[in-house]
């Protein structure tokens, strides 16, 4: 869409000063509003009947410095488990994604399994997976297999996301125009070297902020490996609680979680924000 | 005529049940250059990439250089090594340079080394005049410039034979005589060239022998003199007639 010369002008060449006085305007009934709605909003909580015995259980200082250390070592835990599993999902979505975009007859059985494979993890509620394969793969004892609910744990995770990054990744090979494939096979390459050159990069580069917010659903989902009495954040902040019936480990385990997950989050935000300006500025 | 250099014969190819070509026979000799004309859908773009095998035929067969390439027991990646095929939109690779859009044939179809590919594609750019434009992306570059590096990429192959499907039909047209230009310099070199194209003044200077398409058949064909100036058959007179009156001839 090529903007007439006429909205060109019109829209180039800076605020006029008119449009820059409503912009400050618009600046302050933003800074009043939010400070009207929140300041409402905490005045409705701290003035409710039971906020003293909540703030007591949940918001205690005093349990708060001790819980933190805790729950901290437990967290690089799930910092861990994150890092390697994010790793492995990327991997492991791409090659799924892939296998699932080639063409030809030849392919179809792999294409199935796949498809398999896909509707299979994303059908089943990802506590259940981490449930059954934490529980029951380790008591078949098989031999050469890893016994650790810690190691099925994140295996389920990888197996879960895995399928969903998958979906992501075909989003974005198919967003890859067919000419693109087209081309790259005209000029000699097989369908894997085109897939792997061509569409694949630009794929890739379409959809970075979608497996960003990936990121972010799985920095978090890690707790869930707590059902299997793994020691990590979550897990330590229950065990305080249960040591001490004060909630307040479990707030220091949301402040924990959210350190992380909201600059992953803004930036994801930066980051699209940004790659929309590009393609807009590519387009005129 | 020596063995032709490409034999297309009852060609046929339908899409979703509409008949595109219906029964193509055109045979292209050795250095030679063949223009295809002919209204938009009449299967010139289909045919050509049935040639280089993008779209598998439903009936006939194509012989290239004496050997069937239709047909089970064909390795399509091979066959199009020795053809380069350039398309009306350029697609040239957004994320590469213009250098690694030349060189990624060779390296990954033709497995030449990285310098070689590097140094021959940098022969080609010279001579194309794009060497400064070598490490540029392609969204640098001008419609033109694209279209001629689009060509650069199919020649770095080595092909023997050339598709060209509309190349200049997506371009400015002060952009379409550079381009033409090149292909004219193909033509000087020797190389065989199957061209689509809607520019008639163009396929009458280049033209070794003009073809027809309307409907799926190639209806008429000769050298350009004759079907330019005196067309046999009716809906060729028509076809030429429109052209004229829109003063694209």
């Amino acid at each position: 869409m090529t903007p007439t010369p006429l909205e060109r002008v019109e829209g180039g060449g800076g605020p006029s000063p008119r449009q820059s006085e409503e912009n400050g305007r618009g600046a302050w009934i933003a800074v009043i509003s939010t400070v009207v709605v929140f300041g409402l909003l905490i005045a409705l909580v701290l003035n409710s009947q039971y906020w003293p015995a909540v703030q007591r259980q949940f918001f205690n200082w005093g349990h708060f410095k001790t819980s933190f250390p805790l729950v901290l070592d437990g967290f690089w835990l799930d910092i861990k488990m994150f890092i390697v599993a994010e790793i492995l999902i990327l991997v492991i979505g791409l090659a799924v994604a892939m296998a699932r975009s080639l063409r030809g007859p030849a392919y179809t059985p792999m294409r199935l399994l796949m498809i398999g494979y896909i509707d299979l993890a994303r059908g089943l509620p990802l506590l259940l997976l981490i449930l059954l394969m934490g529980f029951g793969i380790p008591s078949l004892r098989l031999p050469g297999v890893p016994n650790s609910a810690l190691f099925w744990g994140v295996a389920a995770l990888v197996f879960s996301y895995s399928a969903y990054t998958a979906e992501v990744y075909r989003a974005g090979i198919d967003s890859v125009p067919e000419s693109q494939r087209m081309s790259a096979r005209s000029i000699g390459l097989t369908q894997g070297q085109a897939l792997w050159h061509v569409v694949v990069p630009q794929a890739v580069r379409n959809v970075i902020p979608a497996l960003l917010n990936g990121f972010v659903s799985l920095q978090k989902d890690v707790a869930l490996v707590f059902v299997l009495g793994v020691r990590e954040g979550l897990r330590e902040a229950d065990i305080y609680n249960a040591r001490t019936f004060n909630y307040t480990s479990y707030i220091a385990a949301a402040v924990l979680f959210l350190l992380v997950s909201v600059p992953v989050a803004r930036f994801t935000d930066w980051y699209s924000d940004r790659q929309r300006k590009r393609m807009q500025a590519m387009s005129t | 005529m020596s063995d032709p250099k490409l034999s297309i014969r009852g060609v046929g190819k339908s899409f979703d049940g509409k008949e595109v070509l219906r029964e193509v026979d055109l045979d292209v000799a050795n250095h030679e250059v063949v223009c295809l004309i002919g209204s938009s859908g009449s299967g010139k773009s289909t045919l050509l990439k049935c040639i280089n095998l993008l779209v598998p035929i439903d009936k006939g067969e194509i012989v290239l250089d004496g050997a069937r390439v239709t047909g089970p027991g064909v390795n399509s990646n091979t066959v199009r090594h020795t053809m380069g095929i350039v398309f009306q939109a350029f697609n040239l690779f957004p994320h590469m340079r213009v250098i690694d859009n030349v060189t990624l044939g060779p390296r990954k179809a033709h497995r030449v080394p990285k310098e070689q590919a590097e140094q021959d594609a940098w022969v080609l750019l010279e001579r194309f005049g794009l060497v400064d434009k070598a490490r540029e992306y392609p969204d640098r570059l001008s419609g033109g410039q694209q279209q001629r590096v689009a060509i650069v990429r199919a020649l770095a192959s080595r092909p023997s034979l050339m598709l060209l499907d509309e190349v200049t039909s997506a371009l400015d047209p002060e952009l379409v005589g550079e381009v033409l230009a090149v292909i004219q310099d193909l033509k000087t070199e020797g190389m065989t060239m199957v061209v689509a194209t809607h520019e008639m003044g163009f396929a009458r200077d280049v033209a070794d022998r003009v073809c027809f398409l309307d409907a799926g058949v190639v209806l008429e064909q000769g050298p350009p003199a004759e079907i330019f100036t005196r067309p046999q058959h009716p809906r060729t007179q028509q076809f030429l007639e429109r052209i004229v009156e829109a003063r694209r001839l």
